[in-house]
C-alpha cells in the first residue's frame, strides 16, 4: 500500500515537473502575444490558454506514465473525457479545441496500441522480434498476392464506389502522386542508402517541363510525360555527378541546397518560368486524343462526344485518378523488377557496405548515379501528373517542406518497403487533406503526427525488410 | 573601395550571427552525430522571446536602454535553453540508437511543430519593431556613398565575438567541455569513464539553443523585422556554414558563418540579390567536392 502511495506521489511529482517546465516554454509564447497597434507593436497576455495549456500537459503527462505503469480504462476514459470536453465546452479559442481533441486521441491510442502489443507479446512470447512486419509476414507470404490483387482490385473500382465523391477522388489522385513519389525516392533513400533532402527538385522539373512544354509548344500530356521523366532523370544525373563522393549529411545538405537552387531559379527566371506568378492553364491529359471537356476545340472530338453518353465532369476526375493509378503501378512493377536485377542488387549491397563493394568490383560511382537518375525519373513523372492534376503550379508547392513530407513518407512507411511507403502516403497525405476543415492545425498536427511515430516506432510502420538475396533458408537449408 | 569596405562590413556582420547558429548546429552533430533540424526554429523563437521581453521592458527603460537590453538578452537566452532542452528531452532521447534517419524526421517533425506553433500563437504577420540602436560611425566618403559602420554592427561583432571565446574557453578548458569531447570520440567509453551522457548531451542542447538566442536577439534590433518563418533560411544557412567549415568542428563552424555571411553580402552587392542563395549553395558544391569533409573538419577514415 505504502509503495502505491509512493508511487502515484512520484507520479504527480514527474507530471507537475513536466507542466512546469511546460508553463515555461509556453509563457512567451501562449502566455503573452504581440499584436500590431498604432504606434507600433504591443504586447497582450492570455492567462486562461497558458493555465488551460499547463492543466492539458499535466494531465497528458499523468495519463502516459499511467500507461506505461500498465494502467489502461483510466488514461482511455480520461482521453475521452478531455476529447469531450474539446468538442462540447466553448474554449476560448480553437488552438485549445484542437489540443484537447488532439491529446486526448493520442492518449487513447497510445494507450490501446500498448494494450495490444503486451497483449500480442503475452500470447507470442518467444517472439523475438515483436514488430508489426514480422508478425504479418507469415501472413503476407501465404495470401500476400491475394491481397495485392485485392488492393489493386479494389483501386481501379474505387471511383465507382458509392462513398467516393469528387473531392475523394481528387485526394486519391493526390495520394497516388505522393505513392509515386515515395516510391521514387525510396530507390534513393532506402535502397541505395543515399540520404536526398532536395528530392521535391526534380518534382518541380517534371511539373514545369509538362507545363512549359505544354503552354510554349502546345504538347499533349503524353508526348511531355517521357520528356519530363528524361529531364528529371537527366538532372538527377547532372546533380549526381559533383555530390556523390559526398558522405552522409554532407550529401543530404547539398542536395537540400540542390532544392532550394532550383526554388530560387524558378522564381527569379521570370521570362522562363513567369516566376512567383506560377502557370496555369496547364491542360488535361486526354484519352487516345479524346478530351475531357465540356466543348472540345475545333477539329478534336471529346469523350462524352465519343462514347455518346452525357457529359460528367467528374470523368476527368476520374480519367486522371487512373492515369496516376497506372503510373503508380508501373513504377511499382518497375521497381520490383529491378531489385531483381543486378543493378538492384548493387543498390542494396552499397547502402549496406560500399567498401565490400568496391572490393567486388562495383563501380560505386555509376550505381549510386543510376539510382539518383531512376528516382529523379520517378518524381519527374510524378510531377507531370500533379501539374496536370492542379493545371496552376508556382513554385510555391515546391519547398523545402514539400521534401521532408516525401522522405517522412518513405522513412515512416519503413525504408525499403513498397506496402509500407503507400499505408504511410495514405496516413500522411490522405488524412491531413481530409480535416481540411482545420487547415490552420494541419502543419501542427503533421508534425507532431512525424515526432510521435519516430518516437514511438522509429524502424516506421512496416520495418520489415525482406532480403533480397538469401544464402541460407533458416531451416538450414541452402538457398533457393 | 567604399563600396567594397560597406560591403565587408555588413558581410562580417551577417557572417558573426550566422556563425552563432552554426555553433549550435555543430555541436549537436559532433556529439550525437545527427543535424538537429529544428535548430533554425530554436533560432526564431529566441528572436521572438527577444521581441516581447523588449517590448515589455523597453518602454520603461528609457534612459536605461543598455540595462533593458542586457536583461532581454538574458532572458532571451534562459528562456530559448529551455526550449532546446524539452526539444531534446522530448524528440531526440527516446531515438537515442535507433536509425539516424528516423532522428532526422524526428527533427523535421519537431520544426515544423515549433514553426506553426509559433504562426498559430504570434500569428502569420511580420513583427516589425522600431529600431533601438541607430547612428553609427561614418567611416568614408567618396561622393555621395558614406561607409557606415553602425553602433548595432559593432555590438554584434562584439557580443559574437566575446560570447565564441567564453564558448570556446568552456569547450577546451572546464570538465563540462571535457564532457562534451569525450562524448563527441566515444560515447559508451565516456559513460563508462563515469561521465553522464544524457546530462552532457542536455547541456550540449541547452548552450546551442542559448547562443541561438543570442543570434535572434540580434537579429530583431539590427533587422527589425522578424516572423514565423526567418529560422527555416536562417538555419539552412547557418546549417551550410557548419558544413562548409566541416561539421563537428567549432572554428570551423565560426569560419564557415563568416565566410557564408561574406559570400552574401558581395553577392547582393556586385551581382544580384536574388541569387544569393544560389552562390552560397554553389560555393558550398565547389568546397565539397574539393574537401569532402568541410575546411577544418577531420576527414572521416573508412573502417571496413
Amino acid at each position: 500500500m505504502a509503495t502505491q502511495r509512493q508511487d502515484w506521489f512520484a507520479t504527480l511529482k514527474e507530471s507537475a515537473i513536466t507542466a512546469a517546465v511546460a508553463g515555461v516554454l509556453m509563457l512567451p509564447m501562449i502566455g503573452l502575444y504581440t499584436s500590431t497597434r498604432a504606434g507600433g507593436l504591443a504586447v497582450g497576455t492570455r492567462w486562461i490558454e497558458l493555465a488551460a495549456g499547463v492543466f492539458l500537459v499535466f494531465l497528458g503527462r499523468l495519463a502516459l506514465i499511467r500507461i506505461q505503469n500498465g494502467d489502461r480504462l483510466a488514461p482511455i476514459l480520461g482521453g475521452l473525457l478531455v476529447i469531450a470536453t474539446g468538442f462540447y465546452l466553448p474554449l476560448p479559442n480553437g488552438l485549445l479545441t484542437v489540443c484537447c481533441i488532439a491529446g486526448g486521441a493520442i492518449i487513447v491510442l497510445r494507450s490501446v496500441f500498448v494494450w495490444g502489443n503486451s497483449q500480442l507479446q503475452a500470447s507470442a512470447n518467444q517472439n523475438d522480434n515483436p514488430t508489426i512486419a514480422a508478425r504479418v509476414q507469415p501472413f503476407l507470404k501465404k495470401y500476400g498476392p491475394w491481397i495485392g490483387a485485392a488492393v489493386i482490385a479494389f483501386a481501379i473500382a474505387f471511383p465507382w464506389l458509392p462513398f467516393a465523391d469528387r473531392r475523394l477522388i481528387d485526394l486519391a489522385t493526390l495520394v497516388l502522386i505522393y505513392v509515386m513519389l515515395g516510391w521514387g525516392l525510396n530507390i534513393v533513400v532506402g535502397l541505395a542508402g543515399l540520404l536526398d533532402l532536395g528530392y521535391v527538385a526534380f518534382y518541380a522539373i517534371g511539373a514545369y517541363s509538362f507545363a512549359l512544354l505544354s503552354s510554349n509548344y502546345d504538347l499533349s500530356f503524353w508526348a511531355c510525360l517521357p520528356v519530363a521523366a528524361m529531364l528529371a532523370a537527366f538532372l538527377g544525373i547532372l546533380l549526381g555527378f559533383p555530390v556523390l563522393r559526398l558522405r552522409g549529411d554532407y550529401l543530404a545538405i547539398v542536395t537540400l541546397g540542390f532544392g532550394e537552387m532550383i526554388r530560387i531559379i524558378l522564381i527569379n527566371w521570370v521570362e522562363f518560368t513567369k516566376g512567383p506568378d506560377g502557370i496555369s492553364g496547364i491542360p488535361k491529359p486526354t484519352l487516345f486524343g479524346l478530351s475531357f471537356s465540356r466543348r472540345p476545340s475545333e477539329g478534336t472530338e471529346s469523350f462524352h462526344q465519343f462514347f455518346d453518353i452525357p457529359y460528367a465532369s467528374v470523368d476527368r476526375i476520374i480519367f486522371l485518378f487512373y492515369v496516376a493509378l497506372g503510373l503508380a503501378l508501373l513504377t511499382n512493377a518497375f521497381i520490383l523488377r529491378i531489385r531483381k536485377l543486378p543493378i538492384g542488387r548493387a543498390w542494396e549491397a552499397l547502402r549496406e557496405d560500399e567498401i565490400a563493394c568496391r572490393s567486388l568490383g562495383l563501380n560505386p560511382t555509376n550505381v549510386k548515379l543510376s539510382a539518383f537518375a531512376l528516382g529523379a525519373m520517378f518524381g519527374g513523372l510524378a510531377g507531370a501528373v500533379f501539374a496536370a492534376r492542379q493545371s496552376f503550379i508556382s513554385p510555391e508547392s515546391f519547398t523545402f517542406i514539400e521534401s521532408a513530407i516525401i522522405l517522412a513518407v518513405v522513412v515512416l512507411g519503413g525504408m525499403g518497403s513498397q506496402v509500407g511507403v503507400a499505408i504511410a502516403a495514405i496516413l500522411l497525405i490522405g488524412l491531413p487533406e481530409w480535416f481540411r476543415e482545420l487547415q490552420d492545425y494541419r502543419m501542427l498536427a503533421f508534425g507532431a503526427l512525424m515526432v510521435a511515430i519516430m518516437v514511438w516506432r522509429p524502424k516506421g510502420i512496416l520495418s520489415f525488410r525482406e532480403p533480397t538475396l538469401r544464402l541460407h533458408e533458416p531451416d538450414g537449408k541452402v538457398g533457393k | 573601395m567604399e563600396y567594397f569596405l560597406q560591403q565587408l562590413i555588413n558581410g562580417v556582420t551577417l557572417g558573426a550571427i550566422y556563425g552563432l547558429i552554426a555553433i549550435g548546429y555543430t555541436m549537436v552533430y559532433g556529439i550525437i552525430g545527427m543535424i538537429n533540424f529544428a535548430h533554425g526554429e530554436i533560432f526564431m523563437i529566441g528572436a521572438f522571446v527577444a521581441l516581447i521581453s523588449f517590448l515589455i521592458l523597453g518602454p520603461s527603460g528609457g534612459a536605461m536602454i543598455p540595462i533593458a537590453l542586457l536583461v532581454v538578452l538574458l532572458i532571451a537566452m534562459s528562456l530559448t535553453a529551455v526550449y532546446g532542452w524539452a526539444l531534446e528531452r522530448i524528440a531526440y532521447r527516446p531515438l537515442r540508437g535507433s536509425p539516424r534517419l528516423a532522428a532526422l524526421i524526428s527533427a523535421i517533425g519537431m520544426s515544423i511543430v515549433l514553426q506553426n506553433y509559433v504562426q498559430l500563437s504570434q500569428g502569420a504577420r511580420v513583427k516589425t519593431l522600431q529600431p533601438v540602436i541607430e547612428g553609427g560611425f561614418q567611416l568614408m566618403k567618396a561622393g555621395n556613398f558614406t561607409v557606415v559602420l553602425s553602433y548595432m554592427q559593432i555590438i554584434i561583432v562584439v557580443v559574437t565575438v566575446s560570447l565564441m571565446a567564453a564558448f570556446w574557453g568552456v569547450i577546451t578548458k572546464t570538465a563540462l567541455g571535457r564532457a562534451q569531447r569525450a562524448c563527441e570520440q566515444d560515447r559508451t567509453m565516456a559513460a563508462l569513464l563515469g561521465i553522464d551522457v544524457d546530462r552532457t548531451i542536455s547541456i550540449t542542447f541547452v548552450l546551442g539553443a542559448s547562443l541561438a538566442a543570442v543570434a535572434g536577439m540580434m537579429v530583431t534590433l539590427y533587422y527589425g523585422v522578424i516572423d514565423f518563418y526567418v529560422g527555416f533560411l536562417a538555419g539552412i544557412k547557418a546549417f551550410t556554414a557548419a558544413v562548409l567549415g566541416g561539421i563537428g568542428s567549432i572554428p570551423g563552424a565560426m569560419l564557415g558563418g563568416m565566410l557564408i555571411g561574406l559570400i552574401e553580402a558581395f553577392w547582393s552587392g556586385y551581382f544580384s540579390i536574388e541569387y544569393k542563395d544560389v552562390a552560397a549553395f554553389s560555393i558550398l558544391v565547389l568546397v565539397l567536392v574539393f574537401r569532402p569533409s568541410g575546411l577544418l573538419g577531420r576527414p572521416e577514415v573508412e573502417k571496413v
